[in-house]
């Protein structure tokens, strides 16, 4: 786990990879822990690409939420409960509009399952791709790369239900022009939230009120704190005040 | 499941990976990495072997910067002055310096032999260069560390032939107590060329820098560029080289503050928006409205996609 703290995350997938061959012994602890780039798949049957991760995974198909049928095809995967499948139509419809509203683009998915004890665990995702060539409005990004994983574990009480939500957010930006140069940042950060809040309101409501929260609270460390950090650092190397002392010497 | 199988790599293959991973290595961090990937492979041999490789080529590439063990100075371990696995020449002290590379240490050093020094005719122009790019390093870098080699035509001993230099500056801060590392690369090509009685000037400078507490963010920054002056005397040389350099590399510094402050409000926003395009918060209380209005749409044929 320290080495994929240090290797650089845009490189993440393939350190993964390398760390998986090395120890196929970890496996599944590897891939619980460590997170990687979402990949996508498309469900043919209605024309719409859903993301693949651990929980929409059964042997070596995905489960699509659009129609939850397994891609490729496969007899007795596991399925949410009907009621719980109800509610993941929904969370999918939903969370698509409230990702086309933040993001312009990108693609999301929503899965659903019954935890081992009582309730159910849901599993947010989002993929963008920022770039010039993908969802890029302003067309700044020579590469663009976001994926949001949020796992909300959820666990009712008569009215009051507890919300655990872990979430993880991945990014790459690259710029690139003649003047400057390339320049990329690359990150990811995980946190954690937990909240006791009514049922009233509905476990979607609750659910994509915390997501939205921890998504503004991620985005805003990684550009504030994390990015403003590498700044700093590039000012301790070489300090910005001879900017403005230095004028151009005579020659 | 098979969770429970070995490894089936072979040791060529592990030793690939564990290069890979110490290459990958953060500026500053090589050593943790180490630390790790020896735990991973738990095979003492296949670690000795990737990191007598993989050692030799990061330091190079970072440009690490060791002190003489009797303190009488510093040398740059870069291809630029390596004349042999372990032993790197520092012209300033006409020292070469005899480096444990995976250590990280200069264990020993030695005078430099004869045809491993420049002539006096090309000493003249380096020295003069070098004690000008040594003041611009000390006002720019609070730590940074330079020199100037002498790479192509060492032996020339008089004009009317052609002969290179590379500067090279090296910038590194170390703070790991504060999750926090970086580096500033320079490596600067400068070729006199006699006969056209000019001297042209080629950079590549690069800037990386590794925030990790709870998290982990990499900046990673490139550029290169060139110029040229005139064949001069080397005093006049040295004074207008190490002008290019300066006006180069501050430039790049501005263009890296402009790229930095350009994230917020444009090149982020390409990612995700601070505030949805309605600029409120998503009304999840009332979510209704939108199934509502999407059943509309898709009765009129004007659904998304």
């Amino acid at each position: 786990m320290g080495l994929m703290r240090r290797i650089p995350p845009k490189q993440s997938e393939t350190a993964l990879s390398a760390l998986l061959s090395l120890l196929p012994q970890h496996s599944s602890d590897l891939l619980s822990q460590v997170d990687q780039p979402l990949q996508v798949l498309c469900d043919a049957e209605c024309g719409k690409e859903f993301i693949l991760c651990e929980y929409n995974r059964d042997a070596d198909s995905y489960r699509s939420p659009w129609s939850s049928t397994y891609h490729p095809p496969l007899e007795d995967g596991s399925h949410p409960s009907p009621e719980l499948r109800k509610l993941e139509i929904e969370a999918n419809d939903i969370f698509a509009i409230y990702r086309d509203q933040y993001y312009e683009g990108g693609i999301s998915s929503v899965y659903m399952w019954e935890a081992e004890n009582e309730g159910f665990v849901a599993c947010f995702l989002i993929k963008k791709d920022g770039s010039k060539s993908g969802h890029g409005r302003r067309g700044y990004l020579q590469e663009g790369a976001w994926d949001a994983i949020h796992v909300i574990e959820v666990g009712q009480e008569e009215e009051i239900a507890h919300y655990s939500l872990t979430s993880t957010v991945m990014l790459s930006l690259t710029t690139n022009d003649e003047s400057s140069g390339t320049f990329n940042l690359s990150g990811s950060i995980r946190r954690q939230m937990n909240m006791d809040l009514p049922v009233s309101e509905g476990h979607l409501c609750n659910m994509g009120r915390m997501i939205e929260e921890m998504e503004s609270k991620l985005r805003n460390s990684l550009d504030q704190v994390y990015f403003g950090k590498t700044k700093e650092m590039v000012c301790t190397l070489r300090p910005l005040d001879e900017l403005v002392q230095m004028k151009l010497p005579d020659s | 499941m098979s969770d429970e199988e070995e490894s089936h790599l072979t040791d060529k293959e592990k030793i690939e990976i564990a290069k890979w991973f110490l290459l990958n290595s953060p500026v500053g961090e090589i050593q943790y990495v180490a630390k790790d990937v020896r735990e991973v492979l738990k095979d003492e041999r296949v670690y000795r072997i990737a990191a007598a490789e993989a050692f030799p080529l990061y330091n190079k590439s970072h440009m690490i910067c060791l002190g003489f063990p009797d303190r009488s100075g510093e040398v740059l371990v870069t291809s630029f002055n390596e004349i042999d696995k372990n032993e790197y020449f520092d012209p300033r002290t006409a020292q070469v310096a005899i480096v444990d590379h995976v250590k990280q240490v200069c264990t020993d050093a030695r005078p430099a032999n004869d045809d491993e020094l420049p002539s006096s005719y090309i000493e003249e122009y380096r020295c003069a260069f070098d004690a000008e790019i040594i003041k611009y390093v000390s006002e720019a870098y609070p730590k940074g560390i330079c020199c100037v080699y002498c790479t192509n035509g060492k032996d020339m001993e008089e004009p009317g032939s052609n002969f290179e230099f590379v500067v090279v500056i090296s910038a590194a801060r170390l703070s790991p107590q504060n999750f926090c590392n970086g580096s500033w690369r320079s490596i600067w090509t400068v070729e006199f060329k006699d006969d056209i009685q000019l001297v042209e000037v080629r950079g590549k400078l690069q800037v990386g820098a590794h925030y990790f507490e709870e998290g982990n963010v990499q900046l990673d920054a490139k550029h290169e560029c060139r110029d040229s002056t005139m064949f001069q005397s080397p005093d006049d040389c040295a004074v207008s080289l190490t002008n290019i350099i300066r006006l180069h590399e501050t430039e790049y510094l501005s263009s890296l503050q402009t790229s930095y402050s350009k994230l917020p409000d444009t090149t982020f926003k390409d990612l995700r928006r601070k505030l949805p395009v309605t600029r409120t918060l998503f009304p999840w209380h009332n979510t209704l409205q939108f199934s509502l209005t999407r059943d509309i749409s898709k009765e009129l044929g004007i659904g998304k996609q």
